[in-house]
């Protein structure tokens, strides 16, 4: 038998021809730079940006503590930022998860029209520009802007509210830019959990909070997750809020990285600081997968 | 001693277009303890929609649910003492099957040595005990039949409530299934309330049957009573098959009513709840019409007519004979392989004879 004949060995070369495209464009354009990052964070800071190739593990001293002596301090400050961005971007997904559960089984029991129509309204924003949309949120939470004016002419406050630039505001610009990505996991996964179940639930004498917590909450855990996932990664690096709403008094290790790569051309230094994200940030992941490969092997077994 | 009463219960749904369709109405059952009873009908008679109220997922527009003396109509779902097997059995996909079945159990909080010793007693009595630790997607389907079955009984309701719970098994499965459920019933001693539409399943499994179109009750009796006498058309046609004959009472003397259609054919009856003048139809069930020899045949219950087409459906043959005035009249000839059957193809001049008791009359519609 002629070995390239059978259907088996066919498959293999049409699956490898089709998996050839992202092969190429994953290791050029992703694997190749991360490389490059990796290395660059271990070397010593050119004078004019660049790099100079020497065995340079300070990068990471100076954030995490073992820095060079006298030559560079450890400044915790940047821990600090590290820790504030956590806190922001785990207080984002928080917040959009708030406002997407209950929105989403909200959308699901809508008629067809309705619920298409709902969520090209969840989609609309992506048609404007990020930017725009940010800006938009400055104009709104400024001292004289919308809500302060709003609020004054009510007679609520006397003073305009001091919004702008501070936790909330970037943590506002924040869930507001994410409630679509938190939205379309929990949605997808709301959309198909079965009511019957809920109805049985309910049958078997259980009351609406032990139906909500044995029942829907865990058929829906897996939209949860993903949606956090989803939400939590970009939310963790972002430097255009906090840029635009944070001013000077919020600042994010993506802000951090902006300034070391633009501004002070310290190439080693934030690319140290970007792969310490990401390396939360597959920390995150490798929890969620590991629970979801967990929660699969028990429905198997 | 009244068990639960369904007191004249109403329920509109509105529709799209803004009218509304009466889903129930006016329907009054008196449910006895410890009885098998089927609410029978076609898709959308009702049946569902009753069984929904019993279990409180829906409101009653009007009427009332009686359990023990005392209204049920403020109390919600999660706490009537009635549980429901669900069409679709609505097994928890995330638990185990002990799980499934501890769960009436764990959120009323019982403890864990009564708890596991109950499940352990309910998923022996369906027989699935060492599935305890699969879940429901490793099952068959009659054996997540099972489990939604054990998980309501383990709470040991007033009444179980059963949801066309046999539509999604096969025929031989689903007549396995039957029988125990029927066994069941009568070990465990709950009064069990079947839905169905199909009148084989509720002919076989029932104390009684409830037999519901387009929201009203059209006739509630045992199996034998709705088959031999119904009420009226509509159960004469759901329940098995009939050949109706509509006409008026013309005489009525001793044991012998005699019905005249507007053809002038008079066909005869033992039915004598009717008066002279009375418009009735006359209810032959085919089974009940036999081929007789020239000759042969009680006078004033033979038809005369010609084999149109024979059916052959295994245990018997279905015969569609021509028996004047554009009427087809089928008769069910029981198929025997050791008999010729001389005569019976289609064109052959046939005689067909009834016994004149099998012959039930119906008030005519509107009459």
């Amino acid at each position: 038998m002629i070995a390239g004949d059978t259907v088996r060995s066919r498959r293999r070369r049409a699956l490898l021809l089709l998996l050839a495209p992202i092969t190429l464009m994953l290791g050029v354009f992703f694997l190749i730079p991360l490389g490059i990052m990796v290395v660059y964070s271990f070397l010593e800071p050119g004078l004019y940006g660049g790099v100079e190739w020497n065995w340079y593990p300070y990068n990471y001293g100076r954030i995490l503590g073992w820095p060079l002596n006298d030559y560079e301090e450890f400044d915790p400050i940047y821990l600090s930022i590290f820790l504030g961005s956590l806190k922001v971007a785990c207080l984002t997904v928080l917040f959009s998860l708030l406002i997407c559960y209950p929105a989403a089984f909200w959308v699901s029991r809508m008629s067809e029209r309705r619920k298409t129509f709902v969520l090209f309204l969840i989609m609309l924003p992506f048609f404007a520009n990020l930017l725009v949309r940010i800006y938009a949120w400055l104009l709104l939470l400024r001292p004289t802007g919308f809500i302060n004016t709003l609020l004054q002419s009510a007679g609520l406050i006397a003073q305009p509210l001091d919004m702008l630039f501070s936790n909330f505001a970037v943590i506002v610009g924040m869930v507001y830019i994410f409630t679509p990505f938190m939205f379309l996991p929990i949605y997808a996964n709301v959309e198909k959990l079965d009511y019957s179940l809920i109805r049985a639930s309910q049958d078997l004498g259980a009351t609406p909070l032990q139906t909500f917590l044995r029942v829907i909450l865990p058929l829906t855990a897996p939209g949860i997750a993903g949606g956090s996932v989803i939400v939590f990664i970009p939310a963790l690096g972002n430097f255009i809020v906090p840029a635009f709403l944070g001013g000077s008094k919020v600042q994010m290790t993506g802000n951090l990285i902006e300034r070391s790569f633009l501004q002070s051309r310290d190439w080693p230094f934030g690319a140290a600081l970007a792969l310490l994200i990401m390396a939360s940030v597959v920390l995150v992941l490798m929890i969620q997968f590991t629970r979801t490969a967990r929660a699969q092997a028990r429905g198997a077994v | 001693m009244d068990f639960l009463q369904i007191a004249s219960v109403h329920k509109a749904y509105g529709t799209p277009e803004g009218t509304s369709v009466r889903a129930l109405d006016d329907v009054t059952i008196n449910v006895r303890n410890n009885e098998f009873l089927t609410l029978l009908g076609p898709s959308g008679c009702g049946k569902t929609t009753l069984l929904k109220c019993i279990a409180g997922f829906e409101d009653l527009d009007g009427g009332d649910l009686i359990l023990h003396g005392r209204s049920l109509r403020a109390v919600p779902a999660h706490r009537r003492p009635f549980n429901t097997v669900f069409q679709n059995y609505a097994l928890f996909p995330h638990m185990t099957i002990t799980q499934n079945v501890g769960y009436g159990l764990d959120v009323a909080c019982v403890k864990k040595p009564e708890r596991n010793r109950r499940v352990d007693e309910a998923l022996e009595m369906v027989r699935l005990s060492g599935f305890g630790n699969r879940r429901p997607s490793q099952l068959s389907g009659g054996q997540q039949q099972r489990v939604a079955l054990a998980r309501s009984l383990v709470l040991k309701p007033s009444v179980l409530l059963l949801d066309e719970p046999l539509s999604a098994l096969d025929r031989k499965m689903r007549e396995a299934m039957q029988m125990e459920l029927k066994n069941l019933q009568h070990s465990v001693g709950i009064t069990f309330i079947f839905v169905t539409h199909d009148q084989e399943e509720a002919l076989a499994m029932s104390d009684r049957i409830a037999v519901l179109s387009q929201g009203r009750l059209q006739q509630i009796g045992s199996p034998v009573e709705i088959y031999d006498a119904p009420a009226n058309e509509f159960v004469a046609n759901f329940v098995g098959t009939s050949n109706l004959f509509a006409g008026k009472v013309v005489s009525r003397e001793r044991e012998r009513v005699v019905v005249e259609t507007a053809n002038g054919r008079r066909l005869a009856s033992q039915d004598d709840r009717f008066a002279v003048g009375d418009s009735v139809k006359l209810v032959l069930r085919p089974e009940y019409l036999h081929i007789v020899g020239p000759g042969q045949g009680e006078p004033g219950c033979v038809l005369e007519g010609t084999v149109k087409d024979t059916v052959f459906v295994g245990s018997v043959m279905h015969i569609h004979v021509d028996v004047g005035f554009g009427r087809t009249v089928t008769a069910h000839h029981r198929h025997d392989r050791a008999d010729d059957e001389p005569g019976i193809a289609a064109g052959a001049a046939v005689r067909i004879a009834y016994a004149p008791a099998a012959a039930h009359l119906i008030a005519a519609a509107g009459a």
